[in-house]
C-alpha cells in the first residue's frame, strides 16, 4: 500500500480566500492510503519546502501530491524538494488547485468540493506513478546558424568566440543581408556598411566558422545535442577555391543588364557577379538563369578570361552532411509587395498607390540603395524615371502595417524611424528639396529614437502630416499624392517628385518550409513562434532550437543583434554540459504486444518513432516492433492515441494513471 | 462616453446610432478624408464625422453641412484600412438629423431637395424629373420665398428635354408592391 502525503497551500490569500483549506486538509486525510495532509501558507517557500522534506522522513511517504498553483511554476521547485529527501522526483504530482478553481469559482463550498476531487485524482494517479530516470543524451559542440545577415553573423562569432564551432548557412551568394544594403543606420547616422562589414570579414575569416553561402537548408534530422543536417549547396559555376576574386570575369561579362537583387532593381548586374564590392566571400556567382553559356552554350567570355581556371560550367548542386547540437534560426525579413500580386489569398496589395505601375513610387529598400554611397547612383539621388534629382519626396508610413483591409493588422516598428532617417537624408542631400511624411503614430520608442525624429522635423525641416494617403495618381509628370492632415481636419494634396512607401515587414520567403523542417511553431503570418514571450524569448518549442532577429517579429537592428547574442549565450549554457539531460516522460511500445503495423510512426510529429527488430540473447531474429528514441521524443502522446494494439504508452502519463483519476472522480 | 457637462453640449445616447457601424474599429488615420472628393468643402471632414460619432456627439455631427455635402461615392468605405463603412455612418447621421429636423441652416434646400427625390422614387420607381422639379421648387418656395430660386434652373428645360431628359408623362413602374417592400425593409434597417 502506498503512503502518500497530501500538502495543500493556501498561497497566501489565492487559494485560501474561495476554497477552504482547513476542510480540504481534513477530508483528504481520510482518503485509502493518505498517510499525511497538512496546509501551510505558502508551501514554495523555504519552510514550506521544509515541510515536505519532514513529512516524507517522519511519515516514511513513498508518494507526494502537493495541492497548489500550476506544475508551470513550480513543479521543478516540489520535484527538488522530494529528491532532497531521498524520494524519486517522479513519484510528485501537482493537484492545481489555484488556476484549475479557486481563481475561477466564486462559491465557497464548490470550490472547496472541487478541490477536494482534483486532489483525490492526483493521490489515485500518483499511486501509480512509476520513479522515473532523467534521459541523457550526448551534445555535439557544434552549432548550425541559418541566416547570415546582421543576427546570424552575431549569433556565429558570439558562439565562435565562446570556442565552439559554427557552420553559418546563407542563401544568398554573400552574407551580410539586408543590412548590408542599408545606408545609413538610425539614431546614429553611421553608416551601414562601414560597420556591418568589419563583422562579416570577421565571420568569413573565423577559424571556427564556415560558411556555406549561396546554400539552403535540405533537411534536418535528429534531436537537441545530436541534429544531422543536409545543407544544398547551389551550383555557384565558380570554384570558390581557385577564384581569387580579382574580377576579371565579370568585368568581362557581356550581359550587363540584369536588375539586381542586391538593389532591389535600382541598378543592374552582369551575369556572373558578386551583390555588392565587400561581399563575403568574394567569389562570384553565375546566373544559371542569364548566363548565355548556360543558357545556349554561347558566350564563355569568363571561362577564356580566369587565369586560374575557376570557372566551372558543369557545377552542379551538392548536398552536405554537418553534424551539429543546436541551430540558430535568423532568416530575417522580406518587404510586403505593395502592388497588387500578391503570393497568397490572405493579404492583398494597394492598387491606390500605383507602385509597379509608376517608377517614382518605390519601396523604402529601394530608397536605401538609391541614397546609399554603394548604391546603383553612388549617392546622389536620382528618382529612377528621368534620372532627375527629386524636389519634392513624400514618404509614406504603414504601407501595408497596421491595415486589416490588407491583411496585415501588425505594426512593423521599424518604418517610422527609418522614414525619418529617409526624410533627414533627403534634406541632407538636396538642400532645397522639401520633405514630406504622412504618418498616423510615431512609434519612437528606444534610445535616442523620439530625439532622432523631433531632429528631423526641427531640424532637418521634414514636413510631418499626420494622416493615411487615399491614392496616388500620375498627373504631367508629377505624382499626385492626396493625403490628410486629420489635425487640420483638412484633405491636403501634394505633387511629389518621388514616393516612397514604408513597406510591412514580413518573413523571409521560406521560413514557413524551413519551421517545419525544424518543427518550430509559427504564427498566422509566418514569424516563428518563442517558446515564452517574456522569460524564453530566444528558445522554440523545439528543443535545442533557437531564434534571433527579424524572423521572430519586426525588429531593429539593436534589437536583433541583442537577441542574436541571447541566443549565442543560450547555445554557450547548453554546450557546457557534458551531455543533456531530458524530462523522461516520453512515450515507450511495449515490444512484446507491438504489431509493428508502424502507425505511431506515421502519427508522430517529432520523427521520433523508428522500426526496429526484436532479437534473443543470442541475435536471433524474433520479431518486427515500432522503438522510440528518447531523445527526439516530447511526450505528445499522438503515438499512444493511435496504437492500435495498446502497446504504446507514456511514462509519467500512463493510460493506467488517467484511468485511476477518472475512476476517482466516479 | 463624454460628459455633458464637461463637453458642454448635450450627448446622444450612443445607441442614436446604429451598432453595426462599428465605430470603434476606426482608428482615425485619416484615408476617408484624403480620397473624398468633396472634403476640400466640408466644414467637418469625413474622419471628424466618424470621430464625433465615437465620442458620443452626435448632435454636434449631425449639425454639420459636411454630411449633406456627401455625395456617397464610397471611396472613404473602399479604401478604409479598418472596413469602416464611413459612407453608411454619415448616411446614419442624415437619417438622424432628418428625423430630429435639425440640419444645418444652410443645407436646407439640400435636404428638401433629397426627400423630394425619395419621396418620387417612391411613387414612380424611377425618377420623374418634371414632378421632382416641380415638388421641389414648391417646397423651397414655400420655405423661404425665394422667387430667384424658384426660377433659376427653367431655362435648363428645353436642353434637358432635347436630350431626352424631360418627361411629362409620369413613367411608373408596374409592380407597386414591390418597391413598397424595398422601401420598408431599408427603413426597417436604417
Amino acid at each position: 500500500m502506498a503512503r502518500v502525503g497530501v500538502f495543500t497551500c493556501w498561497c497566501g490569500e489565492n487559494i485560501a480566500r474561495t476554497v477552504d483549506v482547513e476542510r480540504v486538509t481534513e477530508d483528504v486525510s481520510r482518503l485509502p492510503g493518505v498517510r499525511c495532509s497538512v496546509h501551510y501558507k505558502y508551501m514554495c517557500s523555504d519552510p514550506g519546502q521544509a515541510l515536505v522534506r519532514e513529512r516524507i522522513a517522519a511519515d516514511r511517504l513513498d508518494r507526494v501530491v502537493v495541492a497548489s498553483c500550476s506544475p508551470h511554476m513550480h513543479l521543478k521547485t516540489f520535484r527538488r524538494a522530494v529528491a532532497s529527501a531521498g524520494l524519486n522526483p517522479f513519484l510528485l504530482e501537482m493537484a492545481n488547485v489555484r488556476e484549475h478553481c479557486s481563481w475561477v469559482h466564486h462559491n465557497k463550498e464548490q470550490a472547496t468540493r472541487k478541490a477536494v476531487d482534483l486532489i483525490r485524482m492526483s493521490v489515485e494517479r500518483v499511486k501509480h506513478n512509476r520513479p522515473l530516470d532523467p534521459i541523457r543524451v550526448p551534445v555535439t559542440r557544434r552549432a548550425l546558424v541559418i541566416g547570415g545577415g546582421v543576427a546570424g553573423i552575431q549569433a556565429a562569432l558570439d558562439i565562435a568566440d565562446a570556442g565552439y564551432e559554427v557552420a553559418l548557412v546563407e542563401r544568398e551568394p554573400s552574407i551580410g543581408g539586408k543590412m548590408a544594403g542599408l545606408s545609413e543606420t538610425f539614431p546614429t547616422l553611421d553608416c551601414s556598411q562601414c560597420i556591418l562589414t568589419p563583422r562579416m570579414v570577421e565571420a568569413g575569416q573565423h577559424p571556427r566558422i564556415k560558411l556555406y553561402t549561396y546554400s539552403e537548408v535540405e533537411e534536418v534530422t535528429g534531436y537537441v545535442g545530436n541534429f544531422e543536417v543536409t545543407i544544398r549547396q547551389k551550383a555557384r559555376y565558380v570554384d570558390v577555391e581557385k577564384c581569387s576574386g580579382c574580377g576579371d570575369c565579370w568585368n568581362v561579362c557581356p550581359l550587363k543588364k540584369n536588375p539586381s537583387e542586391f538593389d532591389f532593381g535600382m541598378g543592374f548586374r552582369r551575369s556572373i557577379y558578386i551583390p555588392f564590392p565587400q561581399a563575403v566571400p568574394a567569389r562570384p556567382v553565375i546566373d544559371k538563369k542569364t548566363c548565355a553559356k548556360l543558357i545556349r552554350n554561347g558566350c564563355g567570355l569568363c571561362e577564356k578570361k580566369c587565369t586560374r581556371g575557376a570557372i566551372n560550367f558543369k557545377d552542379e548542386d551538392r548536398l552536405v552532411k554537418e553534424e551539429v547540437g543546436v541551430v540558430v534560426v535568423a532568416t530575417g525579413y522580406r518587404l510586403y509587395s505593395i502592388g497588387k500580386q500578391q503570393e497568397n489569398g490572405k493579404l492583398s496589395g494597394y492598387g491606390e498607390y500605383g507602385y509597379g505601375q509608376y517608377k517614382d513610387v518605390i519601396d523604402s529598400l529601394q530608397f536605401e540603395r538609391l541614397v546609399s554611397a554603394s548604391g546603383p547612383t553612388s549617392g546622389a539621388l536620382k528618382r529612377p524615371s528621368d534620372g532627375k534629382e527629386p524636389k519634392t519626396v513624400v514618404f509614406i508610413s504603414c504601407v501595408g502595417s497596421r491595415d486589416n483591409a490588407k491583411g496585415i493588422p501588425y505594426c512593423s516598428k521599424i518604418c517610422c524611424m527609418y522614414t525619418a532617417k529617409h526624410a533627414m537624408l533627403y534634406r541632407h542631400k538636396v538642400h532645397d528639396g522639401e520633405a514630406h511624411v504622412f504618418y498616423m503614430d510615431i512609434r519612437a520608442g528606444g534610445k535616442g529614437y523620439e530625439e532622432f525624429v523631433r531632429r528631423a522635423i526641427e531640424q532637418d525641416g521634414a514636413h510631418y502630416h499626420r494622416g493615411r494617403v487615399s491614392k496616388i495618381t500620375e498627373e504631367n509628370g508629377k505624382l499626385v499624392v492626396r493625403g490628410a492632415d486629420t489635425l487640420a481636419g483638412v484633405p491636403l494634396t501634394i505633387e511629389a517628385d518621388l514616393v516612397v512607401l514604408a513597406a510591412a515587414m514580413r518573413p523571409a520567403a521560406g521560413v514557413e518550409t524551413l519551421a517545419q523542417k525544424l518543427n518550430v511553431g509559427y504564427d498566422e503570418f509566418g514569424w516563428l513562434l518563442e517558446s515564452h514571450p517574456k522569460l524564453r524569448p530566444v528558445e522554440t518549442n523545439a528543443a535545442g532550437v533557437f531564434i534571433c532577429g527579424a524572423c521572430h517579429a519586426p525588429k531593429d537592428i539593436p534589437e536583433s543583434v541583442a537577441q542574436a547574442s541571447a541566443a549565442a549565450g543560450k547555445v554557450a549554457v547548453l554546450f557546457a554540459n557534458e551531455e543533456l539531460s531530458r524530462d523522461p516522460e516520453v512515450a515507450r511500445i511495449n515490444e512484446q504486444t507491438c504489431a509493428a503495423c508502424y502507425a505511431c510512426r506515421r502519427a508522430c510529429p517529432y520523427h521520433a518513432i523508428e522500426a526496429a527488430e526484436v532479437r534473443s540473447p543470442k541475435g536471433a531474429f524474433v520479431k518486427n516492433t515500432a522503438r522510440v528514441n528518447p531523445g527526439l521524443c516530447m511526450g505528445c502522446g499522438t503515438c499512444v492515441a493511435v496504437c492500435p494494439s495498446k502497446s504504446a504508452d507514456l511514462d509519467g502519463f500512463s493510460e493506467q494513471q488517467v484511468y485511476a483519476m477518472v475512476e476517482a472522480l466516479a | 462616453m463624454i460628459d455633458a457637462a464637461t463637453s458642454g453640449e448635450a450627448t446622444a445616447v450612443p445607441a442614436d446610432l446604429p451598432a453595426f457601424l462599428d465605430l470603434e474599429n476606426c482608428y482615425q488615420c485619416g484615408k476617408c478624408t484624403a480620397g473624398c472628393p468633396v472634403a476640400e468643402r466640408m466644414d467637418v471632414v469625413p474622419n471628424q464625422l466618424v470621430r464625433l460619432a465615437q465620442l458620443g456627439l452626435v448632435e454636434r455631427a449631425r449639425r454639420a453641412e459636411s454630411i449633406w455635402q456627401c455625395v456617397s461615392c464610397q471611396t472613404c468605405s473602399t479604401r478604409c484600412p479598418k472596413s469602416v463603412d464611413c459612407a453608411a455612418v454619415i448616411d446614419a447621421l442624415r437619417q438622424l438629423s432628418f428625423e430630429k429636423g435639425d440640419a444645418a441652416g444652410s443645407q436646407r434646400r439640400t435636404v428638401l431637395f433629397q426627400e423630394a427625390f425619395l419621396r418620387n422614387i417612391r411613387r414612380n420607381g424611377r425618377l420623374n424629373e418634371l414632378e421632382l422639379v416641380g415638388v421641389f421648387k414648391t417646397k423651397a418656395f414655400l420655405d423661404d420665398l425665394s422667387i430667384p430660386f424658384l426660377f433659376k434652373d427653367a431655362m435648363l428645360a428645353p436642353r434637358m428635354r432635347a436630350k431626352g431628359k424631360l418627361h411629362f408623362k409620369p413613367d411608373r413602374v408596374k409592380d407597386g408592391g414591390v418597391l413598397e417592400r424595398m422601401f420598408d425593409r431599408c427603413l426597417r434597417q436604417a
